[in-house]
């Protein structure tokens, strides 16, 4: 087999066993892997709660991995989220994809929980479950460091331990599956890290056809401003996009309710590169090497927590920004959800968080101590336990990343629609209606964004199913991913070809989450941005969302989706797609 | 929709793309629209059916490109590989359907963002909107026009016209658009306020479009005030830059220039590097097809010619280097900077023409018109010193 290893590890933890699956090919054509794959076999078990033992965790990659295509050492890890009872997903860097798919497996699936804390240890076609009962509590990086020479290690801080509910999964140190509580599914399965090394290789179908379509993609990055010029991802880190969401008047300030942050000059990617002086980083086999790290293996923070710890927080120490991006790591959360947790609580609290509060805060969370308990729930539950529901800026119960929705329309029928909540990256429209790829769009207006932002959903399902990292399609499209994915897999294909199967994993999508009660009430924004301006001056106004245009924008998106009039999956379209769940 | 669909029809008439009433367009949200009725509107709405795609655009390019694109499609066996940077580096290549039939335009633009169907048209879309399908279409026409005058030179010289093609070069030059030419005067520098680098980057992009020295999308522009850069975004049209000039501090404290045009390092180093300030980049027709016209034969570098080129090559004066869109190893922005210290322009390979100037874009968009009639004028001669002696 070509690109795909064929092969699934099925690993029950209350016996410490494990089997092999050969996954028909059939299926992996359909859904890829990734994303794709661990969502099919997820949806056998979806109704099941988060932390029910047969509710099963996924780490699935997908064929491009461990191959010479660009950007694809990435993998998807997922389950039911704590966080908001949907899907829950990340994508993820690092290596351990790539080892992964050497040791021979395309995915793993994890059922059942450990009598105790334990580790689950991958090499090759040998896996060990280990007691690591003398690393509970233990934070990412003391743990990470112990399991040198094991490969790549995937490892919960003591926040998924101790129940914190947007708890994330640390990969190789660095690289966060951050979104949607997945750590706390791995804690509540008692395992405390997984590691994964191999020696295999992956066939290649044709390699000449797959150096040609590299070249072409290689080409189209270097003529993308965003990721290799001058400003770019590249160069500055992800962070590199903190200037341009202050000039647009759309960032989220003082938790959503302004979009201009003063202070942001003194607080962009610049700054941060003056003072700490990271060198490049990022995934194994990317050349974009977005991530930022200083000597002393310090990671710089991305754009969302640069954001978030700062304009959010009305925060203007650029170290308290690093100190929390680093807690937040050691703790194992995510970073945005913790952030906007702490500004929900300072909104509620009436009280503005020094830098020092900011940091005790969230050790607290991740401790469970104090007041950090209740914030451990997510800004959702601890803002209606507080009696200010309205004031927690969540979708689906999952906090909002750092675009403010009224400075971009497409993002909030984005945000609105997203399968896992409050997510930027489900469709990402960021890139045309800012960033002006693959043509720009008018960024205050609906008009025609049902249809893009469900072509959007579709084209990132099938980049997190390849896997591929997102920021490529920046530049490139499925045009020569499809390229690509011929010359890997031998399976004939073509871009449009791809976005049909990218519309067949979304819908398996919708179809999970309405399953589970979702329906068009969930795809919604909170009231403030229908109700409150962002920001106003001569020339630019940054007003609430007109709430009749985006009702009509969700309807339209729904008739696009081909979803019933309340967002609920139709069986014509399921079995249209090849979807046999009804 | 119907403001969308009157933009582009006079986007595609302003910039000499199609007759006027010709383009058929399409959009598409949670319903179709078109912009008038046709008959070919039931063979294209499978296209929206099949492929994901919100705007679509159908229709037979204005001459000279339609008996260009016709004539390339007939003779093409099924794809036209155009070699100009645009298509290399976006597009690829060309396909070609020899029937109107929706299975065969789909099969067509499910590997490619376009179709010619000769005898009917050009059929563009987007997945964004319409821009790309503008865009996609504009390209298309600009590849094949010069496409079709690089491989005259080329095939005139190794004996290889037939009478057909010669008969078509003979009459397109004939349908040729005058030589640009421009006796005005631009706004004078130095300008001494942020508002008048604004005007004049304006003022210098709409002449540039309305010369025909580059298509509405493509080229770039700068100029240098008071320590910042500013320069026109990625995917801007040079006639509509309103709203769409990134200031970029030199001194690299901001980040807002991320979506500046791809070109903004090679204008960084030459405003560095040089006492230049105002730059223009274009993408003149006989400037991109003289710059492919290369005698040198066996070269170690032949069907590289675009990323390294071993030679000194000129126009006259003017040097053509090689270099990509963009950074990279390849990255025109590392050979246009220095290629074009004391010269008023250079040409890259394939892709177009940058010039500057010191104090406005005076001197840059007159040597634009300058070299490009310089080098479409040596085309020509070049083009009658083979017909002379009949090799």
């Amino acid at each position: 087999m070509y690109g795909w290893c064929g092969k699934i590890s099925k690993i029950n933890l209350c016996d410490h066993t494990w089997d092999i699956e050969t996954v028909d090919p059939e299926i992996l054509k359909k859904f890829i892997g990734g994303r794709g794959l661990a969502g099919y076999y997820l949806g056998k078990k979806i109704t099941l709660g988060w932390d029910d033992p047969d509710m099963p965790l996924l780490i699935f990659t997908g064929p491009l991995v461990n191959t010479r295509s660009p950007t694809s050492g990435r993998m998807t890890i997922m389950s039911r989220s704590p966080l908001t009872g949907t899907v829950g997903d990340s994508s993820v860097g690092g290596s351990f994809g790539t080892e992964l798919k050497k040791a021979g497996f395309d995915g793993i699936i994890i059922t059942g929980k450990s009598p105790t804390l334990s580790g689950i240890e991958i090499f090759n076609a040998s896996i060990h479950v280990t007691d690591a009962g003398h690393l509970a509590g233990r934070q990412t990086g003391y743990v990470h460091s112990l399991l040198k020479g094991k490969g790549s290690a995937a490892v919960i801080g003591p926040a998924a331990e101790n129940g914190v509910v947007f708890s994330s999964i640390m990969v190789d140190r660095h690289f966060a599956a951050g979104r949607g509580g997945i750590g706390r599914v791995l804690a509540c399965k008692n395992i405390k890290y997984i590691t994964v090394k191999g020696t295999g290789t992956t066939k290649i179908f044709n390699s000449q056809d797959l150096k040609s379509a590299r070249e072409d993609v290689f080409r189209l990055a270097a003529a993308s401003p965003v990721l290799l010029g001058e400003f770019g991802i590249s160069r500055f880190g992800t962070g590199a996009l903190y200037d341009l969401m202050d000039a647009r008047r759309m960032m989220p300030t003082d938790n959503f309710r302004q979009t201009k942050f003063s202070q942001a000059s003194l607080m962009n990617a610049h700054a941060f590169k003056k003072r700490y002086a990271p060198k490049k980083s990022g995934c194994r086999g990317c050349h974009i090497l977005c991530k930022k790290i200083t000597k002393n293996r310090t990671p710089m923070p991305e754009f969302e927590t640069m954001s978030h710890f700062s304009a959010l927080l009305d925060n203007n120490d650029i170290h308290t920004v690093v100190r929390a991006n680093r807690i937040c790591n050691e703790m194992g959360m995510d970073t945005i959800s913790a952030a906007a947790t702490l500004a929900c609580f300072s909104e509620i609290s009436q009280k503005r968080l020094s830098p020092n509060e900011i940091v005790s805060l969230l050790v607290d969370i991740g401790k469970k101590r104090g007041v950090g308990t209740a914030l451990g729930r997510g800004a959702a539950i601890y803002a209606t336990r507080r009696g200010s529901s309205d004031l927690a800026m969540t979708v689906k119960g999952q906090e909002l990343p750092a675009y403010d929705p009224r400075g971009a329309y497409g993002m909030a029928l984005a945000y609105a629609t997203s399968t896992r909540g409050g997510c930027h990256l489900r469709a990402y429209p960021i890139s045309h209606e800012i960033l002006r790829k693959p043509v720009a769009t008018d960024r205050f207006t609906f008009n025609g964004k049902a249809r893009i932002i469900k072509s959007s959903e579709d084209l990132n399902a099938v980049a997190d199913s390849l896997t591929a990292c997102k920021f490529i399609f920046f530049a490139a499209s499925l045009e020569e991913y499809a390229k690509i994915y011929t010359a890997v897999t031998g399976v004939k294909t073509s871009g449009q070809d791809l976005f049909k199967t990218g519309e067949r994993i979304y819908y398996n999508e919708r179809i999970m989450n309405a399953a589970n009660g979702f329906s068009e009430k969930d795809d919604d924004l909170p009231d403030r941005f229908f109700t409150s301006p962002g920001y106003k001056n001569e020339s630019i106004n940054i007003g609430p969302i007109d709430r009749k245009a985006f009702l009509e924008a969700r309807s339209n998106y729904y008739v696009v989706r081909k979803l019933d009039k309340k967002g609920m999956p139709v069986p014509e379209t399921a079995k249209k797609l090849g979807l046999d769940v009804f | 929709m119907d403001q969308i669909f009157s933009t582009y029809e006079d986007k595609f008439l302003k910039n000499g793309l199609t007759n006027p009433g010709a383009p058929l367009l399409g959009l598409l949200d949670a319903r179709l629209s078109w912009n008038k009725d046709d008959i070919a509107c039931t063979v294209l709405e499978k296209l929206f059916e099949h492929l994901n795609m919100n705007s679509l655009v159908f229709s037979q390019p204005a001459e000279p490109y339609r008996s260009i694109v016709e004539y390339l499609a007939e003779t093409s066996g099924g794809t036209i590989f155009p070699s100009d940077c645009e298509t290399r580096t976006f597009l690829h290549d060309l396909p070609v359907s020899f029937n109107f039939s929706p299975e065969s335009i789909i099969s067509a633009l499910k590997e490619r963002k376009s179709v010619i169907i000769p005898g009917q048209g050009i059929v563009t879309y987007g997945t964004v909107g319409m821009e790309q399908a503008y865009v996609t279409f504009s390209s298309v026409c600009f590849a094949c026009f010069v496409k079709f005058f690089s491989d005259y030179l080329h095939d005139i010289k190794h004996g290889k016209i037939n009478n057909r093609r010669q008969n078509l070069f003979d009459l397109l030059v004939k349908k040729l658009e005058p030589a640009p030419c421009f006796k005005g005067s631009l706004m004078k520098g130095p300008f001494d306020s942020e508002m008048s680098v604004y005007q004049a980057i304006q003022e210098a992009g709409m002449l540039t479009v309305e010369h025909r020295l580059v298509d509405s999308y493509f080229g770039n522009i700068s100029f240098c005030y008071n320590d910042t850069l500013y320069i026109s975004q990625t995917g801007s049209s040079l006639d509509n830059l309103q709203g769409c000039i990134d200031p970029c501090p030199l001194d690299g404290s901001s980040c807002t220039a991320i979506t500046a045009s791809s070109e903004l390092p090679a204008h960084l180093k030459i405003v560095k590097n040089t006492t230049n300030k105002a730059i223009l980049h274009g993408h003149p027709r006989f400037s991109v097809i003289l710059s492919m016209d290369c005698d040198i034969e066996n070269c170690q570098c032949r069907g590289q010619c675009h990323m390294k080129c071993p030679h000194e090559r000129f126009v006259g004066d003017i040097p053509i280097v090689s270099g990509e869109v963009g950074s990279g190893p390849y990255g025109l922005c590392n050979t246009v900077p220095e290629a074009i210290k004391e010269r008023p322009g250079v040409i890259v390979y394939g892709h177009g023409l940058f010039t500057a100037g010191q104090t406005d874009f005076n001197r840059p968009f007159k040597n634009l018109i300058k070299i490009e009639n310089n080098c479409r004028e040596e085309y020509f001669n070049r083009v009658r010193s083979f017909r002379r002696t009949g090799q």
